[in-house]
């Protein structure tokens, strides 16, 4: 196993504390060098939160769907379903009655995916891609009808109010005047921790909650391990007296809720208003999180991290994505001079051509084109399928057509 | 046999239809609209000769989609990258078509080679990642399909390859000199693209190819089954690979009939989600040329009527739903109509073999 050393390295709290320090310490000093402010400012923390907890619920919808077998690319339309209840119910009857009703919407849908796919038998990818359309057509249509007549637009609902927000007190006033002092390195720290202890959304709590929760479900109950067996080994699971189809429709509508809950987020916390194209493709993205980090509920939050930050940065300044290219050149440098020392030739050279390229671009370009920063994800997610493709694990069976009594057939 | 194999064929994509239609009269029907004079409403707006002619020249683009997907399905392969296939395709083809002049038949053959050089290039690299690295052909589509829509925004900028007219907010390519326009039949409703002979000639190639050569029967017997292709001597990762880059060239020229007859130029207004269209169109048209280009017309023509729809109030978006639900009820009724024969063929040899002694199914491993 060569992932034991990183595993026995990242065991210990002390150690990831070290780790996380020295990452700050490169980020500090690329910042006082750059006179890029915003990465480790507390706007940017809390920003990315915001962009990354759509890409997260939508992400742990993908993870669910592919964990227990099927591969859900309908999980933009399940998102648009959720942007769409939530505003609407949410402008009727309050935000968290518009967060129920998204949640009920898009666990429909994905009962719908789950019935297309399970019981029928049509392709995965058919049902997915039928349930995008159809999802944004039919939000277009009633929009149309609905919001029209409430002051609204066909692509645009009428204002909707918020779910509560709730500062920690007493720490995010500290954190802040330390922020605000400029001191190198401490004031990074506070920056990125005030941030996200202040003006914090309870959804996005519930957001974040939904990662160990996740975790807690597939990994230690029981019900968890026929989802994940239905996934590996669907025909060894059902003559096991596992009821495989409505393991997978249970998990398949779990999966449709938090894509849905991801699109609510979207209408309801990122903006106060529905808007049309809103999920602009973050349903894919959640689906690259599920790639990016390994099948797992952990990856995915980191994925969903890394991509929710490159978003934020690109909205708030563009000059900060051109410094992150530093912080990258940096540390793939060092990693590949650790990687050297430990006699991983091939891992060391990979690392440090990358930095190398980081770097280059890094002194060459002076502002990183916004196109190239909307596909970051996807294209590091390539990258990741090739270049990480023997440490991956998906789901055995995920995307097999399987069929109660009938062999897989590939 | 073959005339219950003809029947079952036109059963299916007629009855997803009518499914679809009932499904979309009764939400006109929650919405208080007459689901009766909606429909005749489409039917007559949709056959006025002006609208024909629009219909004609979109479906040209949109079976050129349906070709497209119906390669890849034929080696079961899930050609979603269709969409960055055909915006990269002719984004190139309209900045290389603009930077020459050349005599007019060779200035239009230059743009159609560039266009099906660039898609099949890009969805080379779906394959190249599916042989060498086992990546599903749908996931890297999928990303290649947003990187490239980035590209495109990308370069097409006054500063790269755009250019923006004075006192216009439109960014495009330059425009094609003359050399490199095709004429257009001018008949009774309007201005006919002569891209669609083109595209029927597609239609025929693939039709020669998949039925009538080695290329076509390797590339069959590989969807099939790829382990008795590679055992019978196929090099079927070879296949994959071939299959994608002709699924992707053709892809490429999707846009390309815009291009020589209409516009002239790329620009952003050039349509995208032409992967979701070209693949329900292979499915509603059974892989088959004549299938695909009814189903091509068919789904113009709902388009293009739907403009009636907003005029008396109803959201044209009616007709989105009901394409969603054709596609969903297509593949539907194939899956059901399949175990149904399924089933009728086991019935029938089961009668023949009451006698014998009952084979299980395990043994045959």
């Amino acid at each position: 196993m060569k992932t034991q050393g990183w595993r026995k390295f990242l065991s210990s709290p002390g150690r990831i504390a070290v780790a996380i320090a020295g990452v700050f310490f490169i980020v500090a000093l690329v910042e006082y060098f750059t006179g890029a402010t915003d990465i480790t400012s507390s706007g940017a923390s809390s920003a990315t939160l915001r962009f990354a907890i759509p890409i997260l619920l939508a992400g742990l919808g993908g993870l669910w769907s592919e964990r227990a077998g099927v591969i859900n690319i309908g999980l933009e339309g399940m998102m648009i379903v959720g942007t769409w209840m939530g505003a609407w119910f949410g402008f009727l009857y309050g935000p968290w009655t518009g967060v129920l009703f998204a949640a009920i919407g898009g666990a429909l849908t994905g009962l719908l995916h789950a019935i297309l796919t399970v019981r029928i038998g049509i392709d995965q990818a058919v049902s997915g891609l039928a349930i995008n359309l159809v999802a944004a057509g039919a939000t277009r249509y009633f929009s149309g009808i609905y919001f029209v007549e409430n002051g609204g637009d066909i692509s645009v609902s009428p204002m909707v109010q918020q779910p509560e927000t709730f500062t920690v007190p007493g720490v995010s006033s500290v954190l802040a005047s330390i922020e605000g002092q400029d001191t190198f390195f401490v004031s990074s720290v506070a920056g990125v921790l005030g941030g996200l202890v202040t003006n914090v959304s309870w959804m996005t709590l519930l957001g974040l909650l939904c990662v160990p929760l996740t975790w807690w479900i597939l990994w230690r109950t029981k019900f968890g391990l026929r989802v994940r067996f239905s996934g590996e080994n669907p025909v060894a699971a059902e003559s096991l007296g596992v009821n495989v189809y409505r393991v997978r429709y249970i998990a398949i509508s779990i999966s449709g809720m938090l894509a849905a809950l991801g699109g609510a987020y979207l209408s309801l916390v990122a903006s106060a208003v529905y808007r049309e194209g809103q999920t602009g493709g973050r349903g894919f993205i959640g689906l690259a999180t599920v790639i990016f980090g390994n099948w797992r509920p952990g990856g995915v939050f980191s994925g969903s991290l890394l991509f929710g930050f490159t978003d934020a940065l690109r909205v708030r300044q563009a000059e900060s994505v051109h410094a992150v290219l530093a912080i990258v050149a940096v540390v793939a440098l060092l990693f590949a001079a650790y990687l050297f020392v430990m006699r991983k030739r091939r891992g060391a050279a990979i690392s440090a051509i990358l930095g190398l390229l980081a770097g280059i671009v890094f002194l060459q370009v002076e502002v990183i084109p916004d196109e190239f920063v909307t596909f970051f994800p996807n294209l590091v997610t390539l990258l990741v399928l090739v270049f990480m493709a023997r440490r991956l694990r998906p789901p055995a069976m995920a995307g097999a057509k399987y069929r109660k009594g009938e062999e897989i057939s590939e | 046999m073959t005339r219950s194999r003809i029947f079952w064929g036109i059963a299916a994509p007629l009855s997803a239809i009518s499914f679809s239609l009932l499904l979309a009269s009764g939400i006109l029907m929650l919405q208080g609209a007459n689901p009766i004079q909606t429909f005749q409403l489409l039917f007559s707006y949709g056959f006025q000769p002006r609208n024909v002619v629009a219909e004609l020249n979109q479906a040209s683009a949109y079976y050129l989609a349906g070709i497209s997907a119906a390669i890849g399905f034929k080696m079961l392969l899930f050609n979603i990258g269709i969409d960055g296939q055909y915006r990269l395709g002719v984004f190139f083809a309209a900045v290389v078509g603009g930077a020459v002049t050349l005599p007019p038949v060779l200035h239009i053959l230059l743009i159609v080679f560039v266009a099906a050089t660039v898609g099949g290039a890009w969805a080379a690299i779906s394959g190249w990642l599916k042989i060498k690295y086992g990546v599903s052909e749908v996931i890297s589509s999928i990303m290649l399909n947003f990187i490239a829509a980035g590209l495109v925004t990308y370069m097409l900028n006054p500063l790269r390859l755009g250019e923006q007219a004075e006192g216009s907010q439109n960014i495009s390519t330059p425009t094609i000199p003359e050399s490199g326009w095709l004429p257009n039949i001018e008949v009774a409703g309007g201005t006919l693209y002569t891209f669609i002979f083109f595209s029927a000639v597609v239609g025929v190639g693939y039709w020669i190819l998949i039925t009538k050569t080695v290329f076509g029967f390797n590339l069959r017997a590989t969807g099939v089954s790829f382990r008795a292709a590679l055992s019978s001597g196929v090099n079927a990762p070879r296949m994959i690979f071939l299959t994608m880059v002709l699924s992707g060239a053709i892809a490429g020229l999707v846009g390309v009939g815009t291009l020589l007859s209409d516009t002239h130029n790329y620009s952003l207004s050039f349509p995208s989600g032409y992967a979701l269209t070209g693949l329900a169109l292979a499915l509603l048209g059974r892989n088959h040329p004549i299938g695909i280009a009814f189903a091509a017309f068919f789904w113009a023509f709902l388009e293009r009527s739907a403009g009636v729809l907003d005029l008396n109030g109803i959201p044209t978006e009616i007709v989105t739903m009901m394409q969603g639900t054709i596609v969903i009820s297509i593949v539907v009724a194939y899956e059901l109509i399949k175990r149904l024969n399924l089933r009728q063929q086991q019935a029938a040899v089961g009668s023949h073999q009451e006698e014998a002694p009952e084979e299980s199914k395990e043994t045959d491993k």
